[in-house]
């Protein structure tokens, strides 16, 4: 934990519904307990963290949620914007710029140009020296970016445009972003799965795909949402031999739910088997909320687990 | 009810919904469902897990359909009436068909097909993938050869960015009027307002000539045939709204996945696209499980003892707290749905990887009181 903390950029990966909002805010929390000022991005609409905590999204503003824990939406329209005003060094040519046909067509066209202002950004964020002098910097920036497919999407995509432009303010840009996520002492990959077959087999996939196409190596993967093993074998075949003796509702579905968790858990290690042999890092395992919906609260116990676990 | 009902008649069944739902099996047990029924159905998957693929004797990517072996129905005790088909889509592949199809010549196909543009946009751009289901959908459609094509759409980020794939291609092909630009000696500044002039010499000087180079030559290959694909993709947008599509939106009942589905009607309502039902994935059941557990663990404890059953009580408590979740979340659904049709499929003990798991499935989809308003 503290080798992963000790980064400039955490990228927290998974596919939808993994709990990748809840890892990137546990390690958010972990790191702004540590003293260091702290920001986590979300890059997807949906504002998970900052709307389970303040009740709205904060958009494209970098707002503290709890003590050295901010958080920020990046929207990609409004990155490329910015990065506009970098470029031409003036806010008034970058907003005629912005609103000509003609960009809006060159955006359009050119593959992955909105991808790279939203990966600019979280670079941005970043670095020790932001780009409007009284923005402070953050000790750490963690980023919850969803991996897509059989790649690596945003992670690569300084890459892909890289391929595009070959010369140009962009392309030094997309270079610079590239080789900052190539480091790793500067950038480590967390990934997140869940103990389900699909969940798994993607997340040793990117594994290899980071690896093949970015020459990078997962810090940490973790297993989200295990069950408890509340049963043993013979526990659970005590249950079985008494099952569908008892006329009562409420009893019987109790150990119908018993015997439904006793081959769940089991299901989840044989994945968690499996996720251990398939990646190289270490992995750790966070256990299932029976929480109607997570707050800070639930991140801040899950925080201390990883922790612990660590 | 059943999803039978839901689908029935229907040319084309579009199963959408945020990433990691069941999507996929859904998709696929209501082709095997709808096909056990005497149809001959098609399912198109975008990213099945291995398993399933292999059960489905998908190994590998293959642009084709490939029919499913009668037998492997009959050894699951599957009565096959009709015929099930599956294939998994390679949207790179049928970009490409694409190009080669409508290219007016070979110098022309190989000019886009090795445009640096190109093969990114066929690769990295975000809803490529989606637009290319649709197409592919499509191109089956319009052959005719099966009574119904259910399409698993693609993992999106976002489930309505599907939606907007059809639009955002049309957007992409309209700037090929950058071409008028890029060609040296054709100046066409005036169409597009003034400070153009301006605009394109600011673009050059950051993205780089040879950016625009590249986007001339595509555009520039491209031409002729940006009419016919823009053609093609509104036709293709159509069949999102076509009155014998059926439009099923499939969600588990976690609060975001929910909040997700709820955002998913709006937006259909508002693109005027028809919608057949909602299917909740997953749902920890709460029959059975009302009332007070007051004395269920002494009871239990007559049975387990008192040890075991002190542990199962706390799982069926914890179950209890689940299932209430569920309930509630699926309530807010129905409460948006009005009277539409939604179907619950509780959360199975096992991940669904084989006939067997998606026969199971299908008991739930297709029993005659699934469907509930």
């Amino acid at each position: 934990m503290e080798g992963l903390l000790e980064k400039r950029l955490v990228v927290v990966a998974g596919k939808g519904g993994v709990g990748r909002t809840t890892v990137a805010a546990a390690l958010g929390l972990a790191s702004a307990r540590r003293g260091k000022r702290t920001i986590v991005c979300e890059v997807a609409r949906q504002e998970r963290m900052s709307r389970a905590v303040r009740g709205e999204g904060v958009g494209f503003h970098e707002t503290e949620l709890a003590p050295r824990l901010f958080a920020i939406s990046i929207d990609p329209e409004r990155s490329l914007e910015e990065f506009l005003v970098d470029q031409v060094g003036s806010r008034r040519l970058a907003g005629v710029l912005f609103h000509n046909r003609i960009f809006e067509y060159l955006a359009a066209a050119t593959p992955g140009l909105r991808e790279l202002a939203t990966m600019g950004k979280v670079w941005e964020l970043a670095q020790l020296e932001r780009r409007r002098r009284p923005d402070s910097p953050y000790d750490l920036v963690i980023v919850d970016m969803q991996a897509t497919g059989h790649g690596l999407g945003a992670l690569r995509t300084a890459r892909t445009f890289g391929d595009v432009a070959r010369v140009g303010p962009v392309r030094r840009r997309a270079d610079m972003i590239d080789s900052f996520l190539r480091d790793s002492r500067q950038t480590g990959v967390v990934a997140v799965a869940l103990p389900e077959e699909m969940p798994v087999a993607e997340t040793i996939e990117f594994a290899g795909a980071l690896h093949d196409q970015m020459g990078l190596e997962l810090e940490l993967t973790v297993m989200n949402a295990m069950l408890p093993e509340r049963f043993g074998g013979a526990e659970a075949e005590a249950i079985e031999r008494v099952d569908g003796e008892h006329g009562a509702p409420l009893v019987a579905a109790a150990l119908r739910s018993a015997l439904s968790e006793y081959h769940r858990a089991g299901a989840q290690r044989e994945q968690l088997e499996q996720l251990r042999a398939g990646v190289e890092s270490e992995v750790v395992t966070l256990p299932y909320l029976f929480e109607p919906d997570l707050g800070l609260d639930d991140w801040e116990l899950l925080s201390h687990e990883l922790e612990q676990r660590l | 009810m059943s999803v039978a009902d839901l689908i029935e008649g229907q040319h084309v069944c579009i199963c959408a919904g945020a990433g990691g739902v069941g999507k996929t099996t859904t998709s696929a047990a209501i082709a095997m469902g709808m096909a056990a029924r005497g149809h001959k159905v098609a399912v198109l998957t975008i990213d099945p897990a291995k398993r399933l693929a292999t059960s489905l004797g998908l190994s590998e990517l293959a642009n084709e359909e490939r029919r499913i072996e009668p037998e492997i129905f009959a050894r699951h005790g599957i009565e096959m009436r009709g015929e099930l088909w599956a294939m998994m889509l390679d949207a790179k592949r049928t970009w490409d068909e694409m190009i080669d199809r409508r290219a007016p010549d070979a110098r022309t196909r190989d000019a886009i097909l090795g445009n640096r543009i190109y093969q990114q946009l066929s690769t990295a751009v975000a809803g490529t993938t989606e637009y290319m289901a649709l197409e592919r959908i499509y191109e089956l459609h319009e052959e005719g050869r099966y009574d119904l094509l259910v399409l698993d759409t693609p993992p999106t980020r976002n489930a309505l960015d599907f939606l907007e794939a059809p639009e955002r291609l049309s957007r992409f092909i309209d700037s090929r009027s950058l071409q008028i630009f890029l060609r040296p000696g054709i100046f066409g500044v005036r169409a597009f307002g003034r400070g153009t002039g301006l605009v394109f010499g600011v673009l050059k000087r950051i993205t780089g000539s040879d950016l625009l180079s590249d986007m001339s030559e595509f555009f520039g290959a491209f031409g002729d045939m940006a009419i016919g694909i823009r053609e093609r993709a509104s036709r293709v947008g159509e069949l999102l709204s076509d009155p014998r599509t059926a439009f099923l939106l499939v969600t588990s009942p976690r609060r975001d996945a929910i909040d997700e589905s709820i955002g998913f009607r709006r937006r259909l309502r508002e693109l005027g696209i028809p919608f057949d039902g909602a299917i909740v994935n997953r749902v920890h059941e709460a029959a059975g499980v009302d009332g007070s557990a007051e004395g269920v663990e002494s009871d239990l404890a007559a049975l387990l003892g008192a040890d075991l059953a002190r542990k199962v009580a706390e799982n069926f408590a914890d179950y209890r707290r689940v299932a209430e979740r569920d309930s509630l979340n699926v309530e807010r659904l129905r409460r948006e749905l009005g009277g539409e049709p939604l179907v619950r499929v509780p959360l199975f003990d096992d991940d669904v990887h084989d006939i067997g798991g998606l026969a199971h499935v299908c008991e739930h989809l297709f029993a005659g009181d699934a469907v509930t308003a």
